[in-house]
């Protein structure tokens, strides 16, 4: 494969090499690795969640602005916000608990596990459809009130997020089913830190949201 | 054809220094009429200073182009690094650069410092696409506004029924100020920001919808100046003109009951 | 290693009967994608170019008779049965925001970053493609939505996006602000969209390419300062654009679902207070500020994005064209380095009359003016390596030396505006105009005219025409100063930008002539443009065929065949043992000694 010879573990030999004018003797001095972060498709994640990160930090400076401004009126956390974080990290447990699955051979334990992921994300997001619903059986919708407006738009942002994170999982799904993952490897954490980001993404809402 | 091109772009460069140094001793600036020289001393100076700076290192590039130039025999020297010589110039431009930024710290507080507490108070609230003036009239006070109220006889929504308003003079597109008497200015927007811009005063700043922003100076002749508005405002921005009119401080009064019949 | 290389050439042969959608249309290959970004900014270039000639001929000639253009253009013009045709006002709000718009984004981001970045990174760095070669394509079909629905924002009904390309609001976000804030500047936000989702899949790609594909022996420090240039853009892309993407939601919002992001209370329009039907204020305490803060945090950076690769290119052009090696390579790395990293705190020096606390417009002021250090040192740098070289003047050394001429000019303008005070006189006036144009826009440009010019015969195995491509540069050269440099002295004296008839303004008037040498001279330099196109066109099927190396530099894309075969090389991919600079060495046998080439007694590894 392509690939495979420029991914070299990370750190080997020194990365950085010698300068310029740092001459040695013979070959030239610089190392072998190019590769510095080794697993190419994870180190694609991290940044994308990077930049995911600042889109959020943008809302965030954007939110502690406004909220100084006379008209603020704090929002109550609807009730099922609760219930719908407890299902969000139990979605998370039970990813880990199918990535143990596959790296311990256990191929049927995989399938069950991630399932139960896959079932507790679309339960999250019928939850967040039911808080919003709430919300607006008390009359209080997008344009009501600035924290009304963020409230809507950040879990909606979520939201969105978490529905990629979905269509991400039936892929899984599928690999699973067709037995593509490799036993005893890690086939899954790609997946999964997207997967928990998404968790932590949420609990750093709610806690702009509701607790700051 | 290399060599000429060398020639050239040496001779491009000289023109170029040539005209931008003619160009820029040309006096662009409109005459100054306020206190805030302190903004036409730094100009001069970032023209000096840079002046020099562009000067020397375009000769030095025309130079180099037309010195340099590839022909037959030649070698080039295998000299890529002299990190004293980068250190000298690295540490001169940010002395240079830190004693620009003192510089301009130090301006710029001041300009932002507090009116005096006698300075005359005028308001002046932009809007699609005028400037409406407010002065408080013999109460210093300024009436109340309510947006409720605003139309277009009444464009910034002035509350009759505030007695602090039955004083005020509301000119349009028309400032009147007293010589050597400080001013600050209230600035206010009723729709999308604009930026009220005096040239001749050194004085520009936004007026934002939804804040009041002061800016204060001295006017220091008389005359008749422009008002301009600085901030692309809409269809209109480019009509949004006003006039300034300084007078000797004894006609001030009489030149604005004159301008309000 | 060596059987990687044999595997992925089988691979290649195996590839290769493809049909033409997989390989030209659709294509995952950088080379391909690379072209496709190139060409369709350079299309989107000729769009913005004739925006920017309609607005030189109204400021020039305010009342002029517009003639057969207002008959071709009526949604912009009135006038036909007799009476002259007169540009409106709001198309003229039209032409310059769409033309800063088109500009920035979809051509000079473009054309550098997705173009050269695509075309040059795998093979600069000695990899057969980008890391993810299917998010690539992805990339560039998201982007040609975007300029598809950018440019169909000048057909709806009320025209096109008219608030500035900086779209401030409470203009951009009211939708009776303004004709153009109707739908074209909804359709303005979506194309924006489109157009960031398109760069941050570009920059992932970039950044994680460089970071992990070179290959042996191309540690960091061996990379030509082009790569340096594209691998700190993409971090700028990740990191800014993001702002911008909240921002655009939150002013969609504003626009359509009545939030209040941006909107204060108390908005009078037209005399007419905004209200809800009970009586209350329909916004509530929104603050413009707030977009100012979110679009320049992004539209900092963003200049920077602009410029970077410009930069890279001008380091490598000249040494190679120099025969001597670019003087302080690791200064010049450190200086991008800081450039990238300061572009980050200073972005409130777009905003130090915008009613911002005063304070923080000290603050900005500080990374401001201290930017100038870096740059300063590059300028030294380039002038270092001219010393005492060999200068030869080919078509793309003469655009770096335009870069050169350029930064020097635009940079030092901008010492002007970082001090708070000196701004007051001069923000929004066209010394503005003429600080970013020419470095902004004049060193991108410049930098994309040298990079076609360097690697044209690596992407089409044929020259491009050196006497057209002189030509060219010195018509564009002359003509680009004569349109920019006299904006500083009307700016100076009080001209404002975005203005459809300066001559209303007394204090103006005498500023007309100039005006008309302005546009004159961008008139001169639009029409130059055809000699580009012409010699870009005739070249590619008629130039003279280039060799593997026809400029005799250093970098690995000098090693295998013009064009490069799809995977890049032939065979394997070659091995690096030393930097990309060395130019001249004494003791050498040739003026150059290439990247791949072995380390002997003569000339030792670098």
């Amino acid at each position: 494969m392509s690939t495979g010879v420029l991914q070299q573990k990370p750190g080997a030999g020194g990365t950085l090499g010698r300068g310029p004018g740092e001459a040695a003797p013979g070959d030239g001095g610089g190392d072998g690795a190019p590769g510095i972060i080794g697993d190419t498709a994870r180190f694609g994640l991290m940044a994308f969640l990077g930049t995911i990160s600042m889109l959020f930090i943008g809302f965030t400076s954007a939110y502690l602005i406004r909220r100084t401004s006379l008209d603020w009126r704090p929002l109550r956390a609807p009730g099922i916000l609760w219930l719908n974080t407890a299902v969000l990290l139990t979605s998370s447990v039970t990813l880990e608990a199918a990535r143990r699955r596959l790296r311990g051979w256990d191929l049927r334990g995989v399938m069950s596990w991630v399932a139960a992921t896959g079932a507790l994300g679309v339960l999250f997001l019928v939850g967040q459809v039911v808080a919003w619903r709430a919300l607006g059986a008390q009359g209080v919708f997008l344009a009501t009130n600035p924290h009304s407006s963020f409230f809507y738009m950040l879990t909606g942002l979520h939201g969105l997020h978490l529905l990629g994170g979905l269509v991400w999982f039936l892929a899984v799904l599928v690999q699973v089913r067709r037995m593509a993952y490799v036993p005893g490897e890690d086939g899954l954490r790609l997946f999964a830190t997207y997967w928990h980001f998404l968790a932590g993404l949420w609990l750093y809402l709610l806690f702009l949201l509701f607790v700051l | 054809m290399g060599r000429l091109q060398g020639l050239m772009f040496a001779l491009a460069t000289t023109v170029l220094v040539a005209g931008a140094t003619f160009y820029f001793t040309k006096p662009w600036m409109p005459p100054l009429m306020s206190d805030r020289v302190a903004i036409d001393h730094s100009i001069f100076l970032s023209l000096v200073v840079t002046g020099i700076v562009f000067i020397g290192t375009n000769l030095t590039l025309a130079w180099f182009s037309y010195r340099y130039q590839d022909h037959e025999g030649a070698q080039a020297a295998y000299w890529h690094d002299n990190t004293r010589l980068e250190w000298t110039w690295t540490l001169v431009t940010a002395a240079i650069m830190v004693a620009f930024l003192i510089h301009a710290l130090d301006l710029w507080a001041k300009i932002q410092s507090a009116a005096p507490p006698d300075a005359m108070v005028i308001e002046v609230t932009g809007q699609q696409f005028a400037w409406n003036v407010r002065y408080p009239g013999k109460d210093g006070l300024f009436g109340r506004t309510d947006v409720k109220l605003a139309s277009q006889e009444n464009p910034i929504g002035l509350d009759k029924s505030d007695p602090a308003a039955n004083d005020d003079l509301m000119l349009l597109n028309q400032l009147y100020l007293a010589q050597d008497k400080p001013v600050r200015i209230r600035l206010r927007s009723m729709d999308v920001i604009h930026s009220f811009f005096l040239p001749n005063f050194r004085v520009k700043q936004d007026a934002v919808p939804g804040m009041t922003v002061d800016t204060w100076f001295v006017p220091k002749h008389s005359g008749d100046f422009d008002i301009a508005c600085a901030e692309h405002c809409g269809l209109g921005h480019y009509r949004m003109r006003g006039q300034v009119h300084v007078v000797a401080q004894d006609q001030f009064e009489t030149s604005l009951k004159a301008a309000l019949e | 290693m060596a059987h990687a290389g044999e595997a992925h050439a089988a691979e290649a042969h195996a590839h290769a009967p493809q049909a033409f959608i997989w390989r030209y249309v659709f294509s995952k290959d950088h080379k391909v994608i690379g072209v496709q970004y190139y060409v369709t900014a350079m299309t989107m270039a000729l769009v913005a170019g004739l925006l920017a000639m309609l607005i030189r001929v109204q400021l020039a000639w305010p009342d002029v008779d517009w003639g057969f253009v207002g008959r071709l253009l009526p949604m912009g013009f009135q006038g036909g049965a007799g009476q002259p045709f007169v540009m409106n006002p709001e198309f003229y709000s039209m032409l310059f925001t769409m033309h800063g718009t088109i500009m920035v984004f979809f051509v000079m981001s473009t054309a550098p970053v997705s173009g050269f970045g695509n075309l040059l990174i795998p093979l600069q760095i000695g990899a057969r493609d980008m890391a993810f070669p299917f998010l690539n394509a992805l990339s560039y079909w998201t982007f040609l939505p975007g300029c598809i629905v950018i440019l169909s924002s000048f057909f709806v009904s009320a025209g096109a996006a008219a608030a500035g390309w900086t779209s401030y609001p409470p203009l951009s976000a009211l939708q009776g602000a303004i004709p153009g804030s109707g739908m074209g500047q909804t359709l303005w936000i979506v194309g924006m969209v489109f157009f960031i989702a398109s760069f941050t899949m570009g920059g992932l790609n970039f950044l994680t390419t460089i970071l992990n594909m070179r290959t042996k022996g191309m540690s960091l420090m061996r990379m030509p300062l082009t790569m340096w240039s594209m691998m700190l853009v993409a971090i700028l892309g990740l990191l800014a654009f993001p702002a911008l993407v909240a921002g655009c939601l939150m002013l969609l919002f504003d626009r359509h679902f009545g939030t209040s992001f941006f909107l204060p209370a108390g908005l009078v329009l037209s005399s007419q207070p905004l209200l809800t039907p009970e009586g209350a204020s329909l916004h509530q305490g929104g603050s413009p500020l707030l977009w100012q803060h979110l679009f320049w945090f992004l539209g900092h950076p963003e200049v920077y994005i602009l410029m970077l690769p410009a930069l890279g290119f001008t380091s490598d052009l000249i040494s190679v064209f120099c025969r001597k090696p670019i003087f302080g390579y690791r200064t010049m790395v450190g200086a991008m380095g800081a450039i990238a990293f300061l572009s980050f705190i200073v972005w409130g020096h777009h905003m130090f009359i915008s009613g911002m606390n005063p304070y923080l417009g000290m603050a900005f002021a500080v990374g401001t003016i201290l930017i100038a250090v870096p740059s300063a040192v590059k300028t030294f740098n380039w002038l270092s390596t001219l010393y005492k070289s060999r200068i030869q003047f080919t078509t793309p050394m003469l655009w770096a030396m335009g870069v050169v001429s350029l930064f020097i000019s635009g940079g030092l303008s901008g010492v002007w505006l970082a001090q708070a005070g000196p701004d007051i006189h001069l923000h929004d006036t066209m010394f503005v105009a003429a600080h970013f144009h020419l470095i902004m826009a004049g060193a991108a440009l410049f930098g994309v005219f040298g990079a076609t010019a360097m690697w044209f015969p690596k992407m089409f195995g044929r020259l491009m025409n050196e006497k057209l491509g002189k030509v060219h540069f010195w018509l564009t050269f002359v003509t680009y100063y004569g349109t920019f440099f006299p904006m500083h002295y009307i700016g100076l004296a009080g001209h404002m930008r975005r203005i459809y008839d300066p001559y209303q303004y007394p204090f103006l008037k005498h500023l007309q002539p100039i005006n008309q040498f302005i546009t004159v001279s961008a008139i001169i330099l639009g029409s130059a443009q055809i000699l580009f196109f012409v010699n870009f066109f005739w070249s590619a099927f008629k130039g003279k065929k280039a060799s593997e190396n026809p400029w005799n530099a250093n970098g690995l894309e000098w090693t295998t065949p013009s064009p490069p075969p799809h995977g890049n090389w032939p065979g394997e991919i070659p091995e690096v043992h030393r930097w990309p600079y060395e130019y001249s060495p004494p003791g050498a046998a040739r003026d150059h000694v290439m990247q791949h080439e072995p380390a002997t007694e003569a000339v030792p590894g670098h």
